[in-house]
């Protein structure tokens, strides 16, 4: 079997290394009529929360350096913090704070703030909910929405992201402090089908909650979702700003070696025309700008 | 040289046959050097372990396989009928210019992608389930619905085949002896036929146990054992789906182990399926 699978590496490098020289021969001969060969090339991976507003700061990057390109990827927040250790990403996004062995290995910018969002159906009357209450929904003690509010019953389905998941991680440590979600509770991959399911029409749509990234508590021409305030605190940028809304956590992006690129493009992100374009999607600024 | 273009053209689809079974050992290699650490270091508490909790470092997938297991069945529950009568009707009742509307219509159904399955699933079979059973619609029921109509063409067309293979004799020799049609498919063919006819269910049970994409939008993958099949579940497939986006370490190894079992399962099933046919084959020789 041994042998079989020296084959199949070798396979796989042969034709790996007939894709490079192709791209690689591709890109010199462009580069060469554009300046000289020395086409910048940023690759940045990571946290799927983090990564549609790197794409947008990216698409905006190239516009004002067109001699640059920046290549962004999902891959999860741990993911890319490795990517970074092991060279295979310039710049590794993060939707959680960096564990203490990742400190000493990479150097960290925060680049902006999230908010986390609480969300029920527009139509579900409850309003507020404290820490506490959501905290209890979430291990499965509060089962009915009678218990929370006195206009509205029927069963609650709280719903959750996947284990894994930086929002989740985040959830547990921020909301949950060291309680565990239920296991009777909905599971979702991605802040888009917790929102569906929040908004949906049917009738049980109406009975859910779910937690999704403030950036995506509006988003024009969706069903609407009404984010819950959270012991009277509205999630909305400023409140999140001022530092009133509790529920927030920071976009980091991670560096291994310093190289001049990826320098000036954080540099970029940091830059007010960058923290404008994360402002005008539902981050916070991180510059107080 | 003609005999060495023979040799050569011999030599070269042995080896393109080769790579298709070196591909399944390569993956089966993978996901058992992947996944079997965990298994040995968890033992049996993994397959009956009812905690699922990665991040605790408890990997009990027994919600899993009964998620599996409820779906599947209420898969069986609702298409194995639909699918029998169906064939029964294609095979017997007929016009021929309806069987050839019917036979591509049923391989059509065979060749939507299970996403566009799931994705109808959870607009238009969950809102349908919330409405008027209850609960958030994400449920066992939904995802038995998805499956039992995405099992329908492998146990209509191979319930089809099994029934027309059958010698005309048994059917002329019913009806002689003055069987009604209906009497002649009830007693004599589809017995006659019935090992093909567990084989296909069988066949059936095998794709609905291994399909995720379509599944993993209907269910609701609570990790909980569910006690109604209004309630989400989880299935072995996606536990896997679901989760591999973000895991690490044992997480992953656990995830690879899940696979382990499903294959295991599947491949049961499939052995059984073989064996059930080639039993018929001989039984058939023999008369």
């Amino acid at each position: 079997m041994g042998k079989n699978i020296s084959f199949f590496k070798g396979f796989v490098s042969l034709a790996l290394t007939c894709a490079s020289v192709i791209t690689a021969t591709s890109c010199s001969s462009g580069g060469n009529i554009e300046n000289g060969g020395t086409k910048s090339h940023v690759v940045v991976a990571g946290s799927t929360s983090v990564q549609p507003y790197m794409e947008v700061l990216a698409e905006e990057y190239v516009k004002f350096y067109p001699d640059s390109a920046v290549d962004v990827q999902g891959g999860g927040s741990s993911a890319g913090i490795s990517a970074v250790g092991s060279g295979i990403a310039d710049i590794g996004m993060s939707s959680r704070s960096l564990s203490e062995s990742e400190v000493e290995l990479y150097q960290f910018t925060t680049i902006a703030k999230d908010g986390l969002a609480l969300i029920v159906h527009p139509e579900n009357p409850v309003d507020n909910l404290t820490l506490e209450q959501i905290r209890d929904i979430y291990t499965g003690e509060i089962t009915d929405w009678s218990q929370v509010s006195d206009q509205f019953e029927g069963d609650i389905f709280p719903i959750t992201r996947e284990e894994g998941s930086g929002t989740r991680s985040f959830f547990e440590e921020f909301v949950m402090d060291g309680q565990r979600i239920t296991s009777k509770a909905i599971v979702q991959s991605t802040n888009g089908t917790i929102r569906t399911l929040v908004s949906g029409n049917a009738r049980g749509n109406k009975q859910a909650i779910g937690f999704i990234s403030l950036g995506v508590l509006e988003l024009p021409g969706q069903n609407p979702v009404k984010g819950l305030q959270i012991g009277g605190v509205a999630p909305t940028t400023e409140n999140l700003a001022n530092g009133s809304y509790e529920l927030f956590r920071p976009f980091l992006v991670v560096v291994g070696e310093e190289r001049e690129e990826s320098t000036h493009f954080i540099d970029f992100i940091l830059s007010d025309t960058g923290q404008g374009l994360l402002e005008a999607r539902g981050l916070v600024r991180i510059d107080g700008g | 040289m003609k005999n060495f273009k023979e040799k050569l053209s011999g030599r070269v689809f042995l080896t393109l046959a080769l790579f298709s079974i070196l591909a399944l050992a390569v993956i089966t290699i993978f996901i058992l050097v992947q996944g079997a650490p965990v298994i040995g270091k968890h033992g049996f508490a993994f397959i009956a372990g009812t905690s699922w909790s990665p991040g605790n470092g408890e990997f009990g997938i027994l919600p899993m396989i009964i998620g599996s297991v409820a779906v599947t069945l209420g898969a069986a529950v609702i298409g194995v009928p639909i699918g029998i009568c169906c064939a029964v009707f294609m095979a017997e009742f007929a016009p021929s210019l309806m069987r050839t509307i019917f036979r591509p219509a049923i391989q059509l159904l065979a060749g939507i992608p299970s996403v566009v399955y799931g994705f109808w699933g959870l607009l238009f079979v969950v809102p349908f389930i919330s409405n008027h059973l209850g609960g958030l619609g994400l449920s066992i029921l939904a995802g038995s619905v998805i499956l039992s109509l995405m099992m329908l063409p492998t146990i209509i067309s191979i319930s089809e085949v099994s029934i027309i293979v059958l010698p005309s004799t048994y059917k002329d020799g019913a009806l002689a002896l003055g069987m009604t049609h209906w009497q002649t498919i009830r007693s004599v063919q589809l017995p006659a036929a019935k090992s093909g006819i567990v084989a296909a269910v069988i066949l059936g049970l095998g794709r609905a146990v291994g399909e995720t994409m379509a599944v993993i939008m209907v269910l609701g993958n609570a990790t909980a054992i569910p006690s109604s099949v209004l309630e989400p579940v989880r299935t072995l497939t996606t536990n896997i789906g679901i989760e591999m986006g973000y895991a690490e370490g044992e997480h992953r190894q656990a995830l690879f182990a899940t696979g382990i079992i499903l294959f295991v399962i599947i491949m049961i099933l499939n052995i059984s399926a073989q064996y059930i046919t080639r039993n018929k084959s001989k039984s058939l020789k023999i008369k």
